[in-house]
């Protein structure tokens, strides 16, 4: 009987838990779907207003524009910190010396520091030299991250040492062992860092804020936090925006959801 | 001999080449602006025109109304939001690591699925949801629960509470996967021994699986120490930091000081590293509490 009750409680739970966390997503698909009065009427059925608030949207801001700049950004930020993270994380791993061990400690320490203290001296940095309003300034600061080389450090950890003997053996340079040898066997750890780092990139709304100050420029986040500082909020045309802002998160995390674990299960480890 | 000294020679260069163009971001983009950072926090005046002034932005932080608002907020999202974020998501953690459970993969899914939208998104899904003409408002008063809707985000209390609610929806999950990752690497006849010698559901979470998950708690709580501390996101588009500066982050604060009006780089620099110096010291007394009970 007790069991019975308990096995019934974590269904509940489960269930519950599971509605809570997919309810305001249904609710946001809905919504864009919708005249704004319905969505304040509390309509949970979708409605046929979407080509409206599209047409509204577009009207209202840059839409496919910014879009496009949160696109390049992300992936250009998560293609280069993949090379050049799993570079310095594999080096700290292989090649240990008591001058890398300390640069390596370097590099985590950093990790205390809040974005907040480092924004004020980039961007004047970034005045000096041009950066501001440019893809490349949004990227920089996000390549080399403590974290992606930690977890690139971890994967090399469990990579076997026997295979960079073997290679050196056949008469493989070093370089080249790290590209054909480590990068195809540690496809997990590329992926779950790819979802990390596409992640922060996509979501990264405080460095898109302070450096990139045109409507060209900005990115989806920025353009969504636009359209709630009117005084009237158009419901269905705001969730239709933030849908879209939504879709390429979704689309990773749900490409790269088992990859995700897996990585992460080795990065813990 | 001389033929392993060249190979050794080699390799040393070759490490250096995998190394080098991290290091010199690193060097460029974190370490550098961070110690000038530190070096402004002591300074005031504005552009070419910086003076020595000692102690005196870090002794202005402590009188300053609105920053130390902030600071509460922070602690209040810290105490009450970390904690039960980390049950839930042990719970649902040990709960999901039943074998025998069905629809496992589509509860695992929905419940780490708020992970896959933007920060911004979910800010602005929350605060249109407890908007006064908003979707929340709108059922509480067609239940009768309410006469006529609330403005929860003009309350002080309710608008902390909302701020609460968003970051454990759009963070539970997250940490259940770095325990259900954790999990993964305890034998599963632990479970089953426990099982048959009729220890309850409850004793097995608090005895095997909160002990064997010790390290992937500490390290899920010391991230999320330090993502409350820097919160931003949410202040800045679920209240707008409002009733007020009654929800608004350190991190808001820092901003708005920085590009909102005349800015003064030597005391946002020092508030900065007011939330520099929290970090570390929380993240040590965690290790410190961490190891004294192993």
């Amino acid at each position: 009987m007790s069991r019975k009750l308990g096995t019934f409680v974590k269904y509940a739970f489960l269930v519950v838990a599971s509605i809570l966390s997919v309810f305001p997503l249904v609710w946001m698909i809905i919504a864009a779907t919708n005249k704004s009065v319905d969505v304040i009427a509390g309509k949970l059925t979708f409605g046929t207003n979407l080509l409206e608030n599209y047409r509204n949207l577009i009207a209202l801001q840059p839409v496919w524009s910014s879009f496009g700049n949160s696109c390049k950004y992300a992936l250009l930020v998560t293609v280069v910190a993949l090379v050049i993270s799993s570079m310095a994380g594999y080096a700290f791993e292989v090649y240990k010396s008591k001058w890398k061990e300390l640069g390596y400690t370097l590099v985590l320490m950093t990790m205390m520091v809040p974005f907040v203290a480092l924004m004020i001296p980039l961007f004047q940095m970034y005045s000096k030299a041009g950066l501001l309003n440019k893809a490349i300034g949004f990227m920089l600061p996000s390549i080399a991250t403590p974290l992606l080389i930690m977890m690139f450090r971890t994967g090399a950890k469990s990579f076997p040492k026997e295979i960079i003997e073997a290679a050196r053996i056949d008469g493989l340079g070093e370089i080249r062992i790290f590209f054909q040898m480590f990068v195809p066997v540690t496809k997990s750890t590329y992926a779950a860092a790819a979802v990390v780092t596409f992640m922060n990139a996509w979501n990264n709304y405080l460095w898109a804020k302070v450096i990139m100050s045109t409507d060209a420029t900005q990115t989806m986040p920025m353009l969504i936090s636009n359209l709630i500082s009117g005084y009237v909020t158009d419901y269905g045309v705001l969730m239709l925006a933030v849908l879209i802002t939504t879709i390429p998160t979704a689309i990773v995390f749900f490409a790269l959801q088992k990859n995700f674990v897996e990585g992460i299960t080795g990065a813990v480890k | 001999m001389k033929n392993k000294g060249n190979f050794a020679q080699k390799q040393n260069r070759s490490s250096w080449i995998l190394l080098a163009p991290a290091m010199v971001l690193i060097l460029m983009f974190s370490i550098y602006p961070a110690v000038k950072a530190l070096i402004t926090s002591f300074q005031t005046g504005a552009g070419l025109n910086m003076q020595w002034a000692g102690f005196e932005n870090y002794a202005r932080v402590f009188k300053d109304k609105t920053f130390i608002q902030s600071l509460k907020n922070c602690i209040v999202y810290l105490i009450i939001q970390v904690p039960i974020m980390l049950v839930l998501a042990l719970v649902l953690a040990s709960a999901l690591n039943d074998r025998k459970l069905k629809c496992r993969g589509l509860f695992r899914t929905a419940v780490f699925l708020p992970c896959a939208t933007s920060l911004v998104s979910y800010a602005i899904i929350f605060r249109s949801l407890f908007a006064t003409d908003g979707f929340i408002n709108s059922i509480l008063v067609n239940l009768g629960v309410l006469d006529q809707p609330f403005n929860f985000l003009s309350n002080a209390t309710a608008a902390k509470a909302i701020i609460i609610i968003a970051l454990i929806w759009r963070w539970t999950g997250y940490n259940m996967v770095f325990y259900l990752a954790g999990l993964q690497s305890i034998d599963y006849s632990v479970y089953e021994a426990a099982k048959i010698d009729g220890a309850t559901p409850f004793q097995t979470f608090t005895r095997i699986t909160v002990p064997l998950l010790k390290p992937t708690i500490l390290m899920t709580a010391i991230m999320s120490t330090n993502g409350t501390l820097q919160l931003f996101d949410e202040s800045v588009n679920l209240t707008f930091g409002g009733p007020g500066t009654s929800t608004m982050t350190m991190s808001h604060y820092i901003y708005n000081q920085a590009f909102m009006g005349v800015p003064n780089f030597g005391y946002t620099s020092a508030m900065a590293f007011i939330i520099l110096i929290m970090v570390a010291i929380l993240a040590f007394v965690q290790l410190k509490v961490g190891e004294k009970d192993e």
